[in-house]
Formats: structure tokens, sequence, C-alpha cells
């Protein structure tokens, strides 16, 4: 165990659906760590449960039972509006269809997140500036997401993930619509940026190679279990 | 979010589906202004007739009497436990009503039953004297030949009906003379006190003489209806002369003889009533109240009026309800554009909510987008509904014109009533978006965000 307090801890977390008569145990009874500032990856295969786990870590989701520690606090048991500041102001998302709004400009897109976290208009400028800055795209302020390719609409996502200064950064399969190149770009990136602001990582993706090549630890999901957790090769730091 | 983002984010949404939204405000306006319209004509037809009425002087006007006064058929009976000491109906309380707030005008009532000569042929009528704020009254309005030069001319107004008697073409009246017979009071020599120029003055201590007079009328004019200038007169006046011209006449009225019985302990002119005219009927009561306190017996036709109100307070009630059924059409038009919004925006409020809004944040942003629907449909229709009113108005004043008949404002589209509408069309869109607005909250975004 870290000595540090963990930024992600879930003990005994289980998300059950009901299905008709039946229950679905999407995620059952995972118990797992993330140290601050770590890259975990969630790897596992289709219906694993690796997504589900990553919307209870980002609030989306409640678990049906046990507890989700975000830097000590129980998100399970945060009350819906609570939980839509900790979305706002912990979390950082990315998604494998980027989930830009296509009318917006990116500037617009990336002002959405400091709108919802009511950040003073006349500071959100910079703010905008600061994190296209960081994933090179200062120069496509203006333009609208369909006028970007793949690798870019993605590093617009991460942009505005990381326009509230998130401490924690969910990934969900950010390269899957991506070429492999791409894909190994925008993770270069993720690093990047993990090592330049100080976040915690998780992203959830059935490319192992990838995952072992960028992530500090790997957590296999099978049948909403968590079926081992191994270090990664990693890059060095 | 704060309120002006909020109402940014509303604005570029409606903006997106632009056709879809500028039809569903059209439709909030078409209601609006079938709602301002019908009710335009509600409130027109409520002004033309309390106009009518207040011109008339029936509503607005105070009927004084002294306390002592006998009392007649109409008369009501004085109020118990009101036993402030009877006081004379003199030129003293004439200044006071005078100066009582919101008095118009106090005038006495000058009504006698006398004798009109017209080509040497005699006419029995009623006379009464006109003050001169009559002229705005609305029985004047459709009037043949003018009004009175002065408030002491030696004109006369003809009703109609006496101008009939006295020929068979009305109208050749106007500018002909005819001459009044009257009987002057004169104060008997032994008191010499109080009889100065003044109208009603019965003298002192002593009685008077009855002296027949002649005046020498010019006429001008022939009208339909008799203006009311008060009550407790002796039916209809048929010939209408000026106030002051009536007052110069000093001709006995019915109440002389009662005064010169009653024994008057003034020796100042006093008067059998006074009608006092209040600036609108609404400021009659307390006048009357105030009158009362004094020491006189007062009545008016205020109760009258407030069952007028009653009545079209209920009429435009009813016509409202006629008027908001397509209010209530196009309500089903906003929620049917924001339900379709919600499933066209069903991903973008999955992002939303990882971005970190909350339900309230999305149940708000439909709210507002209700809201501007509106506001918007609510401004249109307002102007729409005014110009429809007026072409109401236009329309049957061409109708009238054609009927030889006067125009009237028969709709009307008050401020209170403009904003009454904008206001409705706001609180009904609002109600409107509750259902979608509270379903877009609901949504679940894990749900949202898998939605292709």
């Amino acid at each position: 165990m870290p000595t540090s307090d963990p930024a992600i801890q879930l003990d005994h977390v289980s998300r059950h659906y009901a299905m008709g008569e039946t229950s679905v145990r999407a995620v059952n009874e995972v118990s797992l760590t993330v140290a601050a500032n770590e890259f975990l990856a969630l790897l596992g295969t289709s219906g694993s449960g690796k997504s589900t786990l990553l919307n209870l870590i980002a609030g989306l989701d409640r678990p049906t039972s046990g507890s989700i520690h975000a830097f000590g606090r129980n998100i399970a048991s945060l009350s819906s509006l609570a939980l839509a500041r900790y979305r706002c102001n912990t979390i950082g998302m990315i998604f494998q269809s980027f989930n830009l709004l296509p009318r917006m400009t990116l500037e617009e897109n990336l002002e959405l997140p400091l709108r919802l976290a009511e950040v003073d208009r006349s500071e959100r400028p910079a703010r905008v500036r600061e994190a296209l800055e960081r994933v090179r795209l200062t120069h496509r302020l203006g333009h609208r997401p369909t006028e970007l390719s793949g690798g870019e609409q993605q590093r617009v996502a991460i942009a505005r993930a990381l326009v509230n200064r998130p401490k924690i950064l969910l990934a969900d399969e950010p390269t899957g619509n991506l070429d492999s190149a791409t894909g190994e770009a925008i993770l270069t990136l993720l690093r990047e940026l993990q090592s330049q602001l100080g976040m915690t990582i998780v992203m959830v993706t059935h490319e192992r190679p990838l995952a072992e090549d960028f992530a500090d630890r790997l957590a296999t999901l099978g049948d909403g279990k968590l079926l081992s957790t191994a270090p990664a090769k990693g890059i060095p730091q | 979010m704060k309120p002006h983002d909020l109402t940014d984010l509303a604005f570029r949404n409606l903006r997106e589906s632009i056709l879809r939204n500028v039809l569903t405000t059209l439709g909030v306006a078409v209601g609006v202004a079938s709602f301002v319209a019908i009710i335009s004509i509600g409130v027109g037809l409520q002004q033309l007739a309390s106009r009518r009425l207040s011109e008339s002087g029936l509503f607005d006007t105070i009927f004084v009497t002294p306390k002592t006064n006998f009392r007649g058929m109409n008369r009501p009976r004085p109020e118990p436990g009101t036993d402030v000491p009877p006081r004379p109906l003199d030129e003293d309380a004439r200044k006071e009503f005078e100066k009582l707030p919101n008095v118009l005008e106090v005038y006495p009532q000058i009504r006698f039953f006398t004798e009109v000569r017209f080509n040497n042929k005699p006419f029995g009528t009623v006379v009464a004297g006109m003050p001169d704020s009559s002229r705005n009254s609305g029985a004047f309005d459709g009037m043949q030949g003018r009004f009175f030069a002065s408030a002491s001319a030696n004109e006369a107004i003809l009703q109609i009906e006496f101008a009939k008697e006295l020929s068979d073409k009305p109208a050749s009246l106007i500018g002909q003379d005819l001459v009044l017979r009257y009987a002057e009071r004169q104060p008997l020599p032994a008191s010499t006190s109080g009889s100065g120029a003044s109208a009603d003055s019965a003298g002192a201590s002593g009685g008077f003489s009855i002296v027949p007079r002649e005046l020498h009328l010019k006429i001008v004019g022939v009208v339909e209806t008799e203006p009311a200038t008060g009550y407790g007169g002796y039916g209809n006046a048929r010939l209408l002369i000026p106030l002051d011209t009536a007052s110069a006449l000093r001709a006995a009225q019915v109440n002389d003889l009662r005064d010169i019985v009653s024994d008057t302990p003034s020796n100042k002119t006093t008067y059998g009533s006074l009608s006092v005219r209040a600036k609108s009927p609404s400021l009659v009561q307390p006048i009357e109240d105030a009158i009362k306190k004094m020491g006189f017996r007062a009545f008016s036709l205020f109760d009258a009026s407030k069952s007028l109100r009653i009545f079209f307070t209920v009429f435009d009630l009813l016509v409202g309800i006629f008027g908001s059924l397509a209010l209530a059409i196009a309500t089903l038009g906003i929620v049917n554009t924001l339900v379709m919004a919600i499933l066209e925006r069903r991903r973008e409020i999955g992002v939303l909510k990882a971005l970190g809004a909350s339900d309230a944040d999305v149940q708000q942003l439909f709210f507002v987008e209700a809201g501007v629907i509106g506001l918007f449909g609510g401004i249109i229709g307002v102007v729409f509904g005014w110009l429809f009113a007026r072409a109401i108005t236009f329309g049957t004043n061409a109708y009238l014109l054609r009927q030889n008949l006067n125009p009237i404002q028969l709709t009307s589209v008050p401020w209170l009533l403009a904003l009454a509408a904008l206001l409705l069309a706001v609180v009904v869109s609002l109600a409107a978006g509750l259902y979608p607005a509270s379903r877009a909250a609901k949504l679940n975004p894990v749900d949202a965000l898998r939605y292709e």
C-alpha cells in the first residue's frame, strides 16, 4: 500500500443491473487502490465491467454496494449535487468517441466546463488558451470539431478535460477510434501532461500493448471481477 | 451555472434548431395574439360603457341635500347611528365641498317646470341648468348645432322629443328664438340681507313674492338624450340652458316653499340640493362619506357602477377563457418541441453531466429555453394582438360609417393587458417546460453517453 493518501480507493465495489427477473453483476466486489499520480490501465474484454467501473469512479453512476473514496471522500454517499461538483472539479473525462459538441467551436467546447464550474468570465479566455496550448491546438480555437482530424479531436477532448485542472483524469478507450500512430501520440501526450500537472490517470483500454508501454500498472477485469493487478513495463520517469 | 451562462446556452440551443423553435414561438404568438385581441374587445366594450356612464355624470356625481329635507320617493333613509347635527346647505357648505380632495366641481341643481312660448304657442316643459362641464358628456357628442357659447349665454338646447313638438323639422329650429316664461322669486322688502345675486336665496326670515318674467332664448342645438346632471329632478328636462343663466333667473323651485317654512336660522344663500362631481367614479365613496360626516345627506350611484364593474370582470373572465384556448394549444407545441429536443440532445445532456452539470443545471437550461420561447412568443403575440384589435376596430368603424353611425373605439389594449398577456405567455411556457425539463434532468448520463 502506498504510504501517501491514495487518489482512489475502491472497497468491495459492486454494481448490479436488473435485467427482467435476473440481476447482472457488471462489477462484482472489486477492491482496488490507485495511488496519487499513478497511471492505471484497466484492461479486459468487452463486457468485463471496466467501463462500468470507470463510470463509478467518475461519479456518473453509483455502486450497488461498497465504497469509492476519492482523495479520502466517499463519493458513493454524496448527494446528486455534490456528485456533480465532484465531476466538475475533481474529474476530467475523455471518451472513445471524443464527445465534443459539434455545433460549438473549440473555444466554446472548452468553455463549457468553466461555465459549469462557475469560473469568472474574465478568467475563461486565458484558461481555454492555456488548455489548448497544452495540446498544441491554439491555432484551431475558432474551428468546429468536425473540421478536425480524429487525433486532433481527441486532443481537444483532453484539453476540455484539463481546463478545470482536475486531479483525476479518466479515459474511456481514448485510442479506440484512432489509428495506432495517432493513438500512441495521444498516450504520449497524456503521459507528458501527467508529469507536468501531477494527475492520477485511470484509462480503460483493451489494447494491452499500449497499456504496457504507457501505464504504470495494469488491472485486468473479467466478468466484473478484478482478476489481477501487475506493474506495467512503464516508461522511465 | 450562473444565470448569464444559462441564458447564453439556452439561446444557443434555440438557434440550433431555428426553424422548429421559430414555429413553436409563432404558435405561442398566435395564442397570445388571439388572447389579446379577444380580451381587447371586452376591455374596449367596458371602457365604452363606463366612459359613457361617467361622462353622463351619473356615476361620478354625489347628490347632496340638507338633512332637514323631506324624504322623497327615491331618497334613502338616513343611516342609523350617524348623529351628526344637520347643517344648512348654504354657500359655506358649498365652499367646503369644493375644498374636499378630488372634487371637480360643485353646482346647484336648477330644474323647474315652466312654460315656453314658440310661435306664440305655449308648451309646458322642465327646464334644467347645465354646468359647463357637461359639454364633455357623451350626450352632446352627436348633437345637432352646438353647445352653449358661454356659461351665461341666453341660449337653449332642446331635447329632440321636445323639438319635435315645436316643429316637424327639429333641425330647422336652430337659430330661432323662443320665449321662456318663468316665475321669479323676489324677496319681500322686509328682508334685504342675504339676497345677493345668488340663485336660490329665499331670504333670511321673511318670505318672497313671485313675479312672472320672460326671457328670450336662442336655440343653438338639438340633443338626442338629456345628459344627467344629478338626481332628484322632476322628470326629464327637455329644455337645457346654461347653469349661470338659469341661476340668474332666480326661478322659483319646489323646495323654496319648504325652505320658507323650515325656519332656517341662516341668513346666507341656501340650496335645495348641490351636485358634487368627483374626478372619477372610483373617488366618489370617500367624498360621499366626508359630506355625510359634515351633516348632510348625500348619495350616489356608486354601487350601481360597482355592479357594472363586477359584470365586466365576469365578462372578461369568460372571454379570457375562450381566448386562452389558443394559448393552451400553443402550450402543447412547446411541450412537443422540448421533448423532441431532449431526444435530439440526449448525448449532449450526457456530456454536460459528465462535465459536471447537475440535474438542476440541465433542468434550468430547458426551463430557460421554454421561458425564452414564451417571452418572444409573448412579445410577438402582444404586437400582433394589438394590430388585430386595431383591425377589428377599423373594420367595425368602416361598417358603422356605412350605416351612418358614429365610429366607436370597440377594442382597447391597455398596458396592463399587454403586460398580463406577456406574463401569461411566459408562465404558461414555463409550465409547459416543466415536464420536459424534469425528464431531461433525470436522464441517466451513462445511458445518454452510450446513445448514438
